[in-house]
């Protein structure tokens, strides 16, 4: 077998705190006219580097799926994106042998003008499909988005879940030689997903060479044959899909202990940073637990915020998911209709959950602050791991044995013999 | 699905190459030949995009460099009196404005157009030159609306184009060319320096005054007449009016030094470019 995909001493470095936007060309001027003085002085300031990708070396074979894992900031889009040419190395290898499409974002290019059967020509074209691909596929991608009622309307009237239905199914057609996919499969209602990710099968299946980053271990350990741990923009690990998530789950997790403060001021991130977390603390709030949450017992998250401007916000989440990714419990403030009047400076919120219905185990905890217009001020998934006890207190006159246990509303019934 | 190529054969592959950007490169046009499609497609969304939801639709492509001409045609033609080559002055300015206009609205769009497109540039490859490109071929579709007007107003005032009006084509390749040459340069300044937003109105309004539009290029002194037609807008409009209402001698000598600059802006401006897309990313 030949390697389709060859990457040698890849890196990516970034000046930090590499914020462009602002650059005018006033500050360049000014930055070219003291340069010179400065050198002079021998005292050039220099931001300093951060490298988001060093040391990179890897072949893949055709027809290999292979998974990128790692926690957020350890480097995996900075190597999709470099495999997918947009963002250039700063130094190293890669050649790549045959079509790549790639998937960094779902509905790339998509017009809220124009309507779906528009954004699909729209989109494939972007993804690299040729016009006579799309013709013949088109029947087929409407299918699989479930759609096919709305084709000729604009997309700007679809709604969030149908936009992604149709932005992923234009994605799911391509017929590229190597698929790159980054973390698309988070979005869409369960079924969606499900109906994603045996798609995803079938390209596999085919002999197409996947790489495919993801947090959800359940959706790595099914689809990919190998799997690459990366941790501070290193190859920490790569093989077999199930020894390298073990080692992922068992390595990178880190459980904080209940009615501590969590500093969060540098867990990495995403949004605007308007208003943010700097740090968390939860308890159950039972003495009898030292503070942990125990199954179906309450559990509290205090956060404190710090906020730029006097704000209002009316979204506020904790959610909970399992060390594979899928989220179990999303407390979120929008439910309740609730509002959280933010003054500028450091504010403190707290967040109630009457009954954890979780089996004893380790738990992500993510953060999100936003607004219901869909913007994000911030978001921390992970934002820290707790962990859930079991309860050796009896119940309904016995003590439950083994894993503790989740109660749900159920009855029994007898039942005469024929059905 | 495609038939995927069988191991045997995968030497046979096309193989990307990637490498830390190093200074200047070539210009692929083979890769641009491949992405022609795309290109296409991304005309087509903003000419689709361009009217909707307005009330006036394309209309906008008419009204606008008729309003222009009808308050030029006031105030320069009735009140100051400026001279027009002996043909009816509202011609005389019209045959000048939608050129000038499609010039002017292709430089702007095009010379944002990557900070616009940022999310798509962020999040797929593709040859970025596609991107100016794009929009300056766009807006052809406006040009050849606001043509259908001149042509209403020839018959109206009985004016009958000469032969010259077949190098039509050719001076919309020019103008077309103009643009996308000027605009690569500040398209691809415009990544890194937001400026560039701010200097567009400015440098178009600057532009258009030393533009023979409002005025004939004979009024300008002998001696000024070198450095004039090095702005290669001059020597177009001045093609333009002669292609259309046969004013003016042929403007031979002022196009070919307009194609001249033309096209050293345009070549300097797809290598600048080519050099400078690699970062783009980082700093958008």
């Amino acid at each position: 077998m030949k390697a389709v995909i060859a990457v040698g001493d890849l890196g990516k470095r970034y000046r930090v705190g590499q914020r462009r936007r602002h650059v005018t060309l006033r500050d360049a001027m000014v930055a070219a006219a003291s340069a010179p003085l400065e050198r002079l002085r021998g005292a050039r300031r220099q931001a300093p580097w951060i490298w988001a990708l060093r040391h990179a070396s890897f072949e893949v074979m055709q027809g290999e799926v292979l998974g990128l894992i790692g926690r957020n900031g350890a480097g995996k889009s900075t190597l999709l994106k470099i495999l997918s040419r947009v963002v250039e190395p700063t130094e190293g290898r890669a050649d790549i042998r045959g079509r790549i499409a790639s998937l960094l974002e779902v509905g790339t290019g998509f017009h809220p003008e124009l309507t779906g059967r528009e954004n699909i020509y729209l989109n494939g074209a972007i993804l690299g499909m040729r016009k006579a691909e799309i013709d013949r596929t088109f029947d087929e991608i409407l299918a699989f988005a479930e759609t096919e009622r709305f084709v000729d309307t604009p997309v700007k009237h679809y709604s969030s879940g149908m936009y992604t239905r149709l932005a992923f199914a234009v994605a799911a057609h391509l017929e590229p030689d190597i698929l790159i996919v980054d973390e698309v499969l988070a979005v869409g209602d369960g079924a969606f997903q499900r109906k994603c990710l045996g798609r995803m099968h079938h390209v596999a299946r085919d002999g197409r060479t996947v790489l495919f980053v993801s947090h959800n271990m359940d959706a790595v350990r099914r689809l990919c044959s190998r799997v690459m741990l990366l941790r501070d923009g290193q190859l920490v690990a790569d093989g077999e899909p199930g020894t390298v998530i073990a080692r992922y789950l068992a390595q990178e997790s880190t459980q904080s202990p209940p009615d501590e403060w969590i500093p969060l001021a540098a867990t990495s991130r995403r949004g605007t940073g308007e208003a943010r977390f700097v740090a968390a603390r939860y308890s159950s709030l039972e003495t009898g637990f030292a503070g942990y949450a125990h199954s179906d017992g309450p559990l509290t998250f205090f956060v404190t915020i710090e906020s730029d401007i006097a704000r209002t916000v009316d979204s506020m989440a904790v959610k909970l998911s399992s060390p594979s990714g899928v989220t179990l419990i999303n407390a979120e403030m929008m439910a309740l209709g609730q509002t959280l009047g933010l003054k500028p400076g450091t504010n403190r919120a707290r967040i109630a959950i009457r009954q954890v219905h979780l089996t004893p185990g380790t738990y992500d905890v993510g953060l999100w602050l936003g607004d219901s217009h869909g913007r994000t001020f911030d978001h921390l998934d992970p934002a820290f791991s707790i962990d859930v006890v079991d309860d050796p207190l009896p119940r309904f006159g016995v003590t439950p044995k083994g894993n503790g246990f989740v109660p749900c509303c159920f009855q029994v019934f007898q039942d005469d013999g024929v059905a | 699905m495609r038939p995927l190529v069988s191991p045997a054969n995968i030497a046979a592959l096309p193989v990307t190459r990637i490498r830390p950007p190093s200074g200047w490169t070539s210009l692929n046009h083979r890769e641009l030949w491949n992405y022609r499609e795309l290109l296409y497609f991304l005309v087509w969304r903003d000419i689709k995009v361009r009217y909707r939801q307005t009330a006036l639709g394309a209309t906008w492509a008419i009204v606008q460099p008729f309003l222009t001409m009808a308050v030029f045609s006031v105030f320069f033609g009735a009140l100051v009196g400026v001279p027009s080559d002996g043909v009816p002055y509202p011609v005389f300015a019209y045959v000048a404005l939608v050129p000038w206009m499609y010039f002017a609205a292709a430089l702007t769009q095009a010379s944002t157009s990557l900070v616009d497109h940022s999310r798509l540039v962020t999040k797929v490859y593709f040859p970025r030159v596609l991107v100016p490109a794009a929009a300056v071929a766009a807006g052809l579709v406006d040009l050849a609306i606001a043509f259908l007007v001149l042509a209403g107003m020839l018959l109206y005032y009985g004016i009958v184009p000469t032969a010259a009006v077949l190098t039509l084509p050719f001076l919309v390749i020019l103008t077309s060319a103009a643009a996308l040459g000027a605009s690569l340069w500040l398209a691809a300044l415009n990544a890194r320096y937001r400026d560039v937003r701010h200097l567009m109105p400015f440098l178009i309004q600057l532009w258009l005054f030393l533009t023979p539009v409002a005025y004939p290029s004979s009024v300008v002194p002998d001696r000024w007449r070198p450095v004039y037609a090095m702005n290669p807008m001059a020597g177009i409009i001045e093609g333009f009016r002669w292609a259309l209402v046969g004013s003016g001698e042929r403007p031979g000598v002022p196009l070919a030094v307009s194609v001249a600059v033309i096209l050293t802006v345009l070549v300097g401006g797809l290598f600048y470019f080519r050099r400078t897309e690699r970062s783009f990313v980082d700093v958008l």
